[in-house]
């Protein structure tokens, strides 16, 4: 019965939802916002155990000494500030002006804009192995990728204009045709395949072939 | 004779062109105006106003449309077309909208269902100056009703999904009984999953860590239950080969869910006892915080072998280049295109798109499971020969075959 049950609402429930998409009558028309209501019920009530979770690791690290401990009474101490100082405003927290918002407009959003920020290098590191001419197919993609990056810069149509290269074939409208017909052709077929994969694993699940995500086969 | 029979005749011609092409249309003239209006400024009214219930929809709509009034073109009479609503055909009928001039549709979405509405058009001529209005004439369409919104059965604008979805879901079925009959189906070579062992068998001839990140995505997310249902096989491997795996999540869910099935991998390779509760462990919703977490500890502990398996966004590249730069070996699968060639750049083996929704069934090679990949092959046999067929059909523009393909609503 222990996973009898799991089986049975998630084959029922998957069968509803495929229901809902084609009956926009009453009562299913409400099903995909009830689930969703559900969904993020379920969802916050859930963050708890994450939350306990991570205190619960993070202090046993500490308490036992364990390597690079010193980080977990990083994260405890940064819990416990944000929760502290989020929960003295109340349901005002979000305001402008509150200890919270500070946090978040001068602590928060800069650590996350850095560690965005840091994209670009990574980019730039994995472009510097992606693109070397080893053979056809990277040659090829090292072509595309020149044309691409030269053309969402003025400075590539300033380039070409300097070199007298008829407007058709400036690198700006070479990257428009690369991505319009290239890449589109690529990204479809991907997407496509995407789609039947979400298909077939969506009703392995539902006729309950596929249990793994249930523990076990 | 002849002079008096020409001016009669010429009378008459002139009288019935007069009736003819001189009709001024029943229109009623309602000035709401500082000013009177000047002389023929009145809009020919609009015709054939037909209203009806908005087709697949969950009711409480009625849709109108109507045959522009013939004054309505660049410098007419017609600015607005307002829409007048009543529940008996004699009145009273309210205002429930107004559309600008050239304007043929309205959607009247405050009905009550299975009750009566009659309508009526106004087509509106006016000049406003100094934001007010100086005057306004309207004239008034013939009254249509009564009609009735409902909520319908079935939503025909996706009734091509509807097939599409039958023909798959007949094919995947019809696969998996054939695989359950016995039948050996061929399945092509997935690298990235054959890698699997050899990733796992390099973690434990390192004596060091296995990562698994399930992507940043819920329960919610196809992709995620993918990538945990990967995570099985690989926690069951880890288990057997002793090898420690660390699976850091940012949703509580996925947690609850990649805590029962590595738990379980254990108890399945004999080793139940070997089971840490830290191995599955939460770290943060944020999706920057998530990546920060995970970049940290890859790089402070230094794992032999990283999977990347779920649904990726922007970290997906801030998390394997990070894994790339200690040298880790690394296996990822999304379904997000735009992640794709970050993951190709910077991992050993990717999964693309399909490849993730099949590793279950590939590395476990249970009949039933293959039977749903080949259902799904041809599932995209089929799709490939429509590609084909179309390209051809819209070459020469014979037939519009896309448009069987386009999803409405």
């Amino acid at each position: 019965m222990r996973r009898e049950i799991p089986l049975l609402i998630t084959g029922v429930v998957g069968v509803i939802f495929v229901l809902q998409y084609f009956i926009p009558h009453a009562p299913f028309n409400q099903f995909n916002n009830w689930f969703s209501d559900w969904f993020s019920i379920i969802g916050a009530c859930a963050i708890w155990l994450g939350a306990l979770n991570l205190i619960k690791i993070s202090a046993d690290k500490i308490y036992r000494k364990r390597a690079d401990w010193g980080y977990s009474v990083i994260i405890i101490l940064s819990f416990l500030l944000i929760v502290i100082i989020g929960s003295s405003s109340w349901t005002q927290f979000r305001d402008a002006g509150t200890g919270f918002d500070w946090l978040y407009t001068y602590v928060y959003s800069p650590l996350s804009a850095t560690m965005f920020a840091l994209l670009a290098f990574f980019v730039a590191s994995a472009s510097y192995r992606a693109f070397r001419a080893r053979n056809l197919e990277a040659t090829l993609l090292l072509l595309a990728a020149f044309f691409v990056m030269i053309g969402r810069v003025p400075v590539g149509d300033a380039i070409g204009g300097a070199l007298g290269i008829p407007e058709s074939f400036m690198p700006s409208k070479i990257t428009i045709w690369i991505m319009s017909f290239i890449n589109s052709a690529g990204q479809r077929a991907i997407m496509i395949g995407i789609a039947l994969g979400i298909v077939s694993t969506s009703l392995r699940i539902i006729l309950g072939i596929e249990r793994s995500y249930l523990g076990g086969d | 004779m002849k002079v008096k029979a020409v001016i009669i005749l010429s009378a008459f011609l002139f009288l019935g062109a007069g009736l003819l092409f001189g009709q001024t249309p029943a229109t009623d003239v309602a000035t709401d105006s500082l000013q009177s209006p000047p002389p023929d400024v009145t809009p020919v009214m609009v015709r054939n106003v037909l209203a009806k219930d908005n087709p697949d929809d969950a009711g409480g709509a009625v849709v109108i449309n109507w045959d522009l009034s013939v004054d309505d073109h660049v410098d007419g009479k017609v600015v607005a077309y307002k829409i007048l609503r009543a529940e008996k055909q004699e009145g009273p009928f309210d205002q429930i909208g107004e559309v600008p001039a050239q304007s043929n549709q309205y959607m009247d979405n405050g009905t009550n269902d299975n009750k009566d509405y009659f309508y009526k058009i106004l087509a509106v001529n006016s000049v406003k100056l100094e934001g007010r209005t100086s005057w306004q004439v309207t004239s008034e369409s013939d009254t249509v009703g009564p009609v009735r919104s409902s909520a319908q059965w079935f939503d025909f604008r996706r009734l091509n999904v509807f097939v599409g979805m039958i023909i798959l879901c007949t094919l995947i079925v019809y696969f998996i009984n054939q695989a359950k009959a016995g039948k050996k189906l061929f399945i092509r070579k997935i690298a990235g999953l054959d890698a699997v062992d050899e990733a796992v068998g390099r973690a434990t001839e390192m004596g060091k860590k296995i990562f698994f990140i399930p992507g940043t995505s819920d329960m919610d997310n196809v992709q995620t239950i993918a990538g945990v249902t990967i995570l099985g096989r690989v926690a069951q491997l880890a288990a057997e080969y002793e090898t420690w795996i660390e699976v850091p999540v940012s949703r509580s869910l996925v947690m609850v869910t990649a805590k029962e099935i590595v738990k379980e991998a254990y108890a399945k390779a004999g080793r139940p006892d070997s089971f840490r509760d830290e191995q599955v462990h939460y770290l943060t919703d944020d999706q920057f915080g998530y990546a920060a977490g995970i970049d940290g500890m890859v790089v402070r502990e230094k794992p032999a072998t990283i999977f990347l398996m779920g649904n990726f966004y922007a970290e997906s590249l801030i998390l394997s280049e990070t894994g790339n730069s200690i040298g880790a070996i690394q296996i990822a699968g999304t379904g997000q295109p735009s992640q794709l060639p970050f993951f190709v750049a910077a991992c050993d083996y990717t999964l693309i798109g399909e490849e993730l929704f099949a590793a279950s069934a590939y590395l476990s090679r249970e009949p039933k499971l293959l039977g749903s990949l080949k259902g799904q092959d041809m599932g995209k046999a089929i799709i490939l020969v429509s590609i084909l067929i179309g390209i051809i059909l819209e070459t020469f523009n014979i037939f519009q075959l896309s448009k069987f393909f386009t999803v409405m609503g």
